[in-house]
Parts: C-alpha cells; structure tokens; sequence
C-alpha cells in the first residue's frame, strides 16, 4: 500500500510520488511497480506496470517512489486520476533492474517516449560508478517527450529528436546514433522505449560492437513470474531460444539476445517449438 | 470460536481447503516470496506435459470485464526438468502438491503419470483433460464422456490405487454431470472444476483476433456464476464425488459459495495475478466467513446450500 503524496501532469504524462516506507529502500534501477487500478468493486482486475522513475531515502516526506503513468486506456487514466491522500496497492520492487557496469565505462542512455522515465536514475547510477553518460531521447511530439532537463543536466552528449520536429531534431533517436558512437567511444547502451526502437538501436549498436541493454514493455497479467503471459524468444549464452518472462527474467534484457524479428511468433528453433526439433 | 480447517478429497487430506490452481502459481517457488506457501491447503502446479513445450504466440493475454482471456498453451519444461527442478523443490520444502498433467493422447498422459506416481512429494495428481489452448482447441477430451474416461481409465489402470486423481472439466459442455459421473466411473477420486471457457476478442483497433493463439480461456470473477453452477449441478448429481472448486475465487465469501455448492477444497486462480497474496488472504476470510455463520468445520459446510 502506498499513499500519494503528488500527481502532477508533464506534458502528455503523470508524475506519481508514492509514499512507500517498505519499498524504496530496496528498489534497483530498472525494477518496476504495479498497482492495482479501479477502486474496490472493479471489473478491472490486473495490475498495471509501471518502471520505477526515482527513489528517495531520505526525502522531507519519508521514503518515496516515483512512476510515469501515460493514461491510455481506462486502467492507466483511473491512475491519472486520483489524488494525493488516496492509498494505492502497490506491488513493488519487481524484476531485475539494470546491470550496471563494474569499473568506468561510456554509457549512452536511448528513451523513447515515457521509455526514458527511468533513465535519469539510471545516469545518477552510473555516474556514482564514474561513468560517463550520454543521452538521446526521441518521442513522436514535443509532449511525449519525458525528462529532458533532467537528462541533459546529467549528460556529457545530449540529443532530442521528435518525428514532427516540434522539439530538437525532426526523426528518429537511431538517425544520430552511429555518430554519437563514434564520438562517444560508447561502451555499452541503455534503451527503454517501444520494441522497433529496442531493435533499430540494437542492430546498429551491435555492428559496432557495444553491447545494449534494454528494458522491455510487453503485455503482464501478474507481473511476479507465474502466468508466463509476457514471454519473448530470448537466446541464452549458449545460443538457445527460449520464451522468457519479461517480468522476472527481463524486464532489461541484452539487445542481442532479444529475437526481435520472431516477436508474436514461437521461432521454430525455440525450446519447445510446435514445429521444431529441440 | 474456533474454525477446523481440515478437509479431504477422497484419501487426499489437507490441512485447509484453499489449494493454488493449475497455470496460475506456476510451481510455487516466486508465490513462496510473497507468503510461506505451506501455510494454505497445498499448491496445483501448471500443467505439465512429456517434452518441453513452448506454448503459443503473444499476446497471451487480454483483460475482459471482471476477467481475463489467456491462450499461453501450456508452456512448460517437460516432465524430465519438472521432476528434477521444480518438484524437487517443493518436496524439500514441504508443499503439499497435486500434481497437474496435461497430454496430446491418453498415452501421454499415462506415460507422466507414471513418472509421478511413486514420488513422495506427489499428493494427488490433476488429471488436465480440459485446457482449452491445445491445438484441435474446444475438442478437449472432457468434451465427450468416452475421451474422458478413456483417459482417466488409461491413467488409473496404470498407476493403480495408490494415487489420487483429480479429473479436471470444462464447463463447455451442455450436461457437466455427464462428464463427472463418466470419470468417477473410470477411476477418478473426484474433479476439479472448471477450468476456463473457451473465449475470444477481438482488437476495436486492428479488427482481428486480440490474442495470438485466436481463441483462449475465460477465467476470473465473470466465470463464477458459471463455476459455481457446475459444482452444484455435480454435486447435486454425485454426492459422493468430491469437489476441487475453483473459478473466479477473490474472497472467503466466493470460497464459501464454492463450499457451500459442494465443493471440499478450493483452488484460487486468476485473483493471483492481481493480488499475489490473494490464497492467504483468501483463507483467513474464509475461516472468518465459517466463523460468522457458526460453522466450526469445512466439512460441516460442504454442500450447505443443497436442500
């Protein structure tokens, strides 16, 4: 359960503050919560998942999470629309969150959309780990764009891109990234934001060697790892496919290990395939 | 005053009535960080089959008013995998687990039934005869009293009488009593009923079927009234029959309607997804629900509602 203390719109999102004594403490960058929406007597009755924003310890108002909820059908906008002193049923912290590298590296953080709302916590933890951050943050429009003051407050290279070129440059966070590996000598890439990004940034990213990790949105009904709804074919070390739970194996999982051209289909060389041989 | 938890399902005891239900706490070990998963009545482990099973397309799931419509298709490890991993963990911590299989032909099931029947962490076994997410989708051979029994009779004359059977029904059929008394007759120690009905939507957006698998289960509070109908209707057919209830349970309320139409032990389902503490919660409401109306025993409850 958990209270809250703010709901204020940013641009086409809302910025939840939750009090929550039990939960901040032992959240890791990339995890998410998920809350229950609807009031008592709903006939909506899955939770709702949402990455984790920020965390505070240590805030005048106690222990505090942070989630970005874009209101797009009836369970997200009933969030949208309740008000501080309301009790939410919070389910948090899930997943596992992003690993973070072990000695300095250069990082390039790509969102997309509300993609890019755990992204800033994301840099302050990096650049704990004395790592350089870079981002680039893209959104249809100006609106949908999240955090971008923030992001470039933290960054060393910042870009932003929108597809009607209301804000930044006009196209894709993929149409700079080759550059920006290049001047940046990245390392390693974080991407969060819709699944043809995931995969546009992975293709480029792994033709020059660096390593993405991205956070994946799929569709949950538990989000704790028993309803086995929200699968991907996710290729193993030793190079097996498998359907993974993208809520207890993911939700960030390696760009190169993601099938992402057999999305929405069972790869016939995935364990357990109807058509296949293993 | 104090309320008597315990019940039976033939020779299967447990020490509460509130059991998980099949695919929907997977083998108990991510529902065990949210409570001790041996303080309910026991776990149902998602269907498992011989081979590794990828289960079907996404999307997999759709929420629908007051429920949910799945086609995951029984994904699984194979039999090989589970018994090593998953039901090697529940033995050593000490779950009371049935146990619940799924098969293409009854030589499938016959031959995982096998494999189980002598394992000491085996309470009973759940005889899956009515998923809807198999590929000749809505044929299940709880469909017809003869598929059924078939099953049921290949799988008693295999492993003998030592091990409990649960046959689970669907509700798609137009007599439900049918189908129970045909596999009372081949050999199942009572049924589980029911397992979702077969559903489908389609996208407002795309104007195509919202699931990859097209057509999938109907589960969660919208089935109740369907649920509890059959566990009366079996019941009111076959007493002597026991009944592992389930569909749409969210609270002891739900679970003593269940009860009280005739079912022994419950299992909670879809409310898991939702709440994952929901088979606690579920039993602490249920125990204050018999409490209320005076009732000291799960047994004193069972079939209340019948005449």
């Amino acid at each position: 359960m958990a209270t809250i203390l703010a709901n204020k719109r940013e641009g086409a999102y809302h910025r939840l503050i939750l009090a929550a004594p039990t939960i901040a403490a032992n959240v890791r960058v990339g995890q998410f919560a998920s809350l229950s929406v609807g009031g008592e007597n709903t006939g909506m009755i899955l939770r709702r998942a949402f990455s984790i924003h920020n965390v505070n310890t240590d805030s005048a108002q106690g222990q505090t999470l942070e989630i970005i909820v874009s209101g797009h059908g009836p369970g997200t906008r009933w969030i949208t629309e309740q008000e501080p002193g309301k009790v939410l049923d919070v389910v948090s912290p899930l997943g596992k969150g992003f690993p973070l590298p072990k000695s300095p590296a250069n990082c390039l953080l790509i969102g997309g959309g509300y993609g890019s709302a755990p992204l800033v916590f994301l840099a302050k933890e990096l650049k704990k780990r004395l790592c350089p951050v870079d981002f680039i943050l893209g959104a249809s429009t100006s609106d949908k764009l999240f955090d971008t003051m923030n992001a470039k407050r933290e960054s060393r290279f910042f870009e932003v891109f929108t597809q009607d070129g209301s804000r930044g440059q006009q196209g894709l966070v993929t149409d700079s990234l080759v550059e920006m590996i290049q001047k940046a000598e990245t390392n390693v890439i974080y991407a969060c934001g819709p699944m043809p990004m995931l995969e546009a940034v992975t293709q480029i990213a792994t033709r020059f060697g660096v390593v993405t990790q991205c956070a994946v949105e799929e569709s949950m009904a538990c989000g704790i790892g028993v309803c086995m709804t929200c699968v991907l074919p996710i290729r193993d070390q030793s190079g097996v496919t498998r359907m993974m739970r993208s809520c207890i194996d993911g939700p960030v999982f390696r760009g190169d290990r993601v099938r992402f051209d057999a999305i929405g289909t069972i790869p016939d060389d995935c364990v357990g395939a109807p058509g296949g041989s293993v | 005053m104090t309320v008597d938890l315990s019940t039976t399902l033939g020779s299967f005891n447990l020490s509460t009535p509130v059991l998980t239900a099949s695919g929907c706490a997977a083998s108990g070990k991510e529902l065990d960080s949210f409570f001790d998963i041996t303080s309910i009545g026991g776990i149902v482990t998602k269907s498992i089959m011989q081979n590794a099973r990828s289960g079907r397309p996404t999307p997999r799931m759709v929420e629908t008013p007051s429920g949910m419509i799945n086609s995951i298709g029984l994904q699984g490890p194979g039999i090989d995998e589970f018994i090593e991993n998953d039901l090697a963990w529940l033995q050593e911590r000490g779950v009371t687990t049935v146990v619940s299989i799924a098969g293409n032909t009854s030589e499938e099931f016959v031959r995982i039934a096998r494999r189980l029947q002598s394992h000491p962490a085996v309470g009973a076994i759940e005889i899956n005869i009515s998923c809807p997410n198999v590929s000749n989708r809505g044929l299940v051979f709880a469909c017809a009293p003869q598929s059924a029994s078939e099953v049921v009779g290949q799988v008693r004359r295999a492993v003998g009488n030592d091990v409990v059977l649960l046959a689970k029904l669907t509700p798609d059929v137009t007599d439900i009593t049918e189908i129970a008394r045909a596999v009372q007759i081949a050999g199942a120690d009572g049924v589980s009923v029911i397992n979702t009905l077969l559903a489908m939507s389609i996208s407002s957006e795309t104007l195509k079927p919202t699931l990859g698998g097209i057509t999938g289960g109907l589960s969660g509070p919208a089935i109740r009234p369907i649920a509890v109908r059959c566990v009366y209707q079996i019941h009111q057919a076959l007493p002597s029959l026991p009944i592992l209830g389930m569909g749409g349970i969210r609270s002891g309320k739900d679970a003593l309607e269940f009860i009280a139409a005739g079912a022994s032990a419950v299992s909670i389902g879809t409310a898991t997804f939702g709440d994952p503490l929901a088979p606690l919660r579920i039993q602490k409401e249920l125990t204050e629900e018999l409490s209320r109306h005076g009732i000291s025993s799960v047994s004193d409850a069972v079939g209340i509602a019948h005449g």
